[in-house]
């Protein structure tokens, strides 16, 4: 799945990573705590998540991670959102609720055949 | 390589919005000098538990890196309270942090595991009320 498919059936806005837009991705996570991102994500895909703070980014940078989406319309800092730049990480904003966001990305066939 | 590469950082424990920082920027470094990129995921992942754990528990600390032909070594050194049980540090799960590190995403208890998963070797040399260091490799 493109990210410019996740933008658009996620209603998200894309603060980062404009050029990442046809980027493609296979697998999915989706969690609050980045203990378990660190601990979980096997391989580089999209996190979900409703935490805002630059550790998110950092975390996601370190899992090679390509996208973040941030759910419940809790919008990331100009800080993160420049850190994200850097890092070469997409950033999308969606006003969806973190089970619905998942819910929409698996039906429509994110992660589906990956592991993790 | 005729020297070893070297970085040395001083870890700012009293702002944790800082926290990661070296581990973002060792691995900017690593991937500029083309090393292999599951080699970077190992040693930036196990650094920036590491970082996180001298922020969150040992008010910060310092973190030196060094590349040789055969492995990269990460010491991490912190002045904190130390491990009273190491053995229990490293059980998947096993966190002594508070609800408000929790809130931040962190203190789920997986850090040590997986500084060991991570890593080829892994030493914690640490004395209770004086501070603990904490070694890793991982082999080229």
């Amino acid at each position: 799945m493109k990210i410019c498919e996740i933008r658009d059936l996620l209603d998200a806005r894309i603060l980062a990573g404009d050029e990442k837009l046809d980027c493609e991705v296979t697998s999915a996570f989706c969690c609050d705590m980045m203990s378990d991102v660190l601990a979980y994500v096997k391989d580089q895909g999209v996190l979900v998540t409703g935490l805002v703070n630059p550790q998110v980014v950092r975390t996601a940078n370190m899992m090679d991670i390509v996208c973040i989406v941030f759910v419940r319309g809790k919008a990331p800092t100009e800080e993160m959102i420049e850190l994200a730049k850097e890092c070469d990480i997409a950033v999308l904003l969606t006003e969806k609720r973190a089970f619905d966001t998942s819910g929409i990305l698996y039906m429509a066939g994110l992660s589906r055949n990956a592991e993790g | 390589m005729s020297e070893n590469l070297k970085f040395h950082f001083d870890i700012d424990g009293s702002d944790f919005s800082s926290a990661g920082a070296a581990s973002v920027m060792v691995k900017k470094k690593l991937r500029q000098l083309s090393y292999d990129p599951e080699i970077i995921r190992k040693v930036s992942i196990a650094m920036y538990e590491g970082e996180i754990n001298m922020v969150i528990h040992a008010n910060g600390g310092t973190a030196d890196v060094e590349v040789s032909d055969e492995e990269i070594t990460i010491v991490l050194r912190d002045k904190g309270p130390g491990i009273p049980d190491i053995e229990l540090a490293m059980q998947a799960g096993y966190s002594t942090a508070h609800d408000n590190i929790r809130n931040l995403g962190f203190g789920a208890g997986m850090g040590f595991p997986n500084m060991k998963k991570y890593t080829d070797y892994l030493n914690i040399d640490t004395v209770v009320g004086e501070g603990t260091t904490v070694t890793m490799k991982v082999m080229l």
